[in-house]
């Protein structure tokens, strides 16, 4: 076993790209990463996809996109954990250049969501839930969440308008951040005559569907810093799951999947909660960012709604969350969401992020999650002195 | 949904059929052979009573494809009495009438229209039961 870092970042802007296709968009980000790094060749390439099968009838692609890249015959293929699918690519990227099997890893995340129309996307999204006895009885994924929230609100005493600060601070991060799809502010007026979608849910609850990819690129921590100028160190890299569908949940107000992860990062970073500068955690609906303030231990049971009320969240807040946008603001193209987060990390903790910079950032966390909470993929990174 | 597919879950469906496990007594809903609590095989048939209560609900206004002609729409988490939740439709109720707590019961409706064989799909919806107070049966 050894230290794996990360040497290289890329993105694209994150929008509805109707002319660029799937295997252009993972080039682009990837020539990006690998550009930043440094590197020309790589040993292996993960591929983090959700839905390139139903919506664009195209599976197989880890060899898709290493032929399309230039990197025929590398080890490459696609790993899939509904909306968690980015993290959990990093993950076999990590456990390959940690357990020694590669020395340069590629990963890429990357999703195409709006070549078809809402509905399709939207039944799409619900493969994440239980399709037998969740999406079958009509909970779409919005639904599912909308149900979290309103039991949420009942059993701590919220009103719905006490949710937007989450989507306030987002947008007001998002507004700095040149790949971010949407970059202008939300008050809470706005907030409060948002278009419902599935009670208590309405449109400024939720993220939305879009277009993007993000890569980075991995190597032996102890050959970093001859290859990039500002590595990361990849201090905990850990997955927890947790029972599918809502219904099977042991308490449905605790993401446990997010517990076992996020106790399994700190374990191996060898940090707790008030060790980290910043959170990118997965705020596909607002209720899930509750909730992951909640699990990974900012805030006690039902409190994690009060730590965004109490203005704990902004960049210079205790506990700063989506500092570029996050899916909120910046997007949510499920497959790729989880490396956009640990690019944005990477950049904090390199100083370059902004306006939108966490002062002396030295150990951020991105939390990916898949369907409602079944599977959540944690890593923490640390700045490389 | 598939026509084998939907042939697969009827018990479930038209019968909330269930298990319960020998080894330690966990009611499973759905049923899904090792127990989520002991992890023993679990195969033994249990018909579920169809009372439950709301412990959330949601209503839809914008469906997944398939959904369209039920919308608007409330979906819920029930608690049946026997410990399981599941998620389905309410149907028999006002949306602005859903409280989370209020009691229901299970009927068959139609859950699903279309589909790409056209197969109609049926199963368990809830409905507020008859009388709002109703005692628990003893095990």
């Amino acid at each position: 076993m050894r230290d794996v870092a990360i040497i290289g970042v890329g993105q694209t802007k994150v929008g509805e790209h109707w002319d660029i296709s799937l295997r252009h968009l993972a080039l682009e980000a990837l020539q990006a990463a690998m550009t930043d790094a440094g590197v020309a060749r790589a040993d292996a390439l993960y591929v983090g996809n959700m839905l390139s099968g139903a919506l664009d009838g195209q599976e197989h692609l880890g060899a898709l996109v290493a032929d399309f890249a230039g990197l025929r015959g590398i080890e490459a293929f696609k790993v899939e954990a509904a909306c968690g699918s980015g993290a959990a690519a990093l993950r076999m990227g990590y456990v390959a250049v940690a357990g020694e099997l590669a020395d340069i890893v590629v990963v890429v995340g990357v999703e195409k969501m709006t070549d078809k129309l809402g509905p399709e996307a939207t039944s799409a999204l619900a493969m994440a839930a239980d399709g037998d006895y969740e999406a079958a009885q009509g909970a779409s994924f919005v639904a599912l969440n909308a149900l979290l929230m309103q039991r949420y609100m009942y059993e701590y005493g919220y009103s719905h308008q006490d949710f937007a600060p989450f989507a306030v601070n987002a947008h007001k991060n998002g507004v700095n951040n040149p790949y971010a799809m949407f970059r202008f502010p939300v008050t809470t007026e706005r907030f409060a005559k948002a278009k419902m979608i599935c009670t208590p849910v309405n449109l400024l609850d939720s993220s939305p569907i879009c277009d993007g990819a993000a890569a980075v690129v991995l190597a032996p921590a102890d050959v970093a810093h001859a290859l990039s100028a500002a590595p990361v160190r990849v201090a905990a890299s850990a997955v927890g799951t947790d029972a599918l569908a809502v219904h099977d949940r042991r308490d449905p107000m605790v993401l446990d999947g997010a517990v076992v992860s996020t106790r399994r990062a700190y374990e191996q970073a060898g940090v707790g909660p008030q060790d980290i500068d910043l959170f990118e955690l997965h705020d596909a609906f607002s209720i899930m960012a509750a909730l992951s303030l909640e699990a990974a231990g900012f805030a006690d049971k039902g409190q994690g709604l009060r730590v965004a009320l109490d203005g704990e969240i902004g960049l210079e807040g205790r506990i700063p969350v989506t500092t570029m946008g996050g899916l909120k603001a910046r997007g949510h193209p499920v497959g790729a969401t989880g490396m956009y987060q640990v690019v944005e990390v990477v950049q904090q903790l390199r100083g370059l992020a902004g306006a939108n910079q966490v002062q002396d950032a030295r150990i951020g966390m991105a939390q990916n999650i898949g369907g409602s909470g079944a599977t959540v993929v944690t890593h923490i990174l640390e700045r490389m002195e | 949904m598939s026509i084998p597919r939907n042939w697969r879950l009827q018990q479930q469906r038209y019968r909330l059929i269930g298990e319960i496990c020998e080894k330690c007594g966990a009611r499973i809903f759905p049923p899904r052979d090792v127990c989520p609590e002991c992890e023993a095989p679990a195969k033994t048939p249990l018909a579920f009573s169809g009372r439950g209560e709301v412990y959330s609900y949601s209503t839809v206004y914008h469906p997944p494809q398939g959904f369209e002609e039920f919308a608007p729409y409330t979906v819920a988490l029930v608690q049946l009495e026997e410990g399981p939740m599941v998620t389905a439709q309410l149907t028999d109720v006002d949306a602005d009438r859903v409280r989370i707590g209020m009691p229901v019961e299970m009927v068959t409706r139609k859950v699903q229209t279309g589909g790409e064989e056209g197969a109609i799909v049926y199963g368990y919806k809830f409905r507020p039961t008859r009388f709002e107070h109703h005692s628990r049966q003893p095990d």
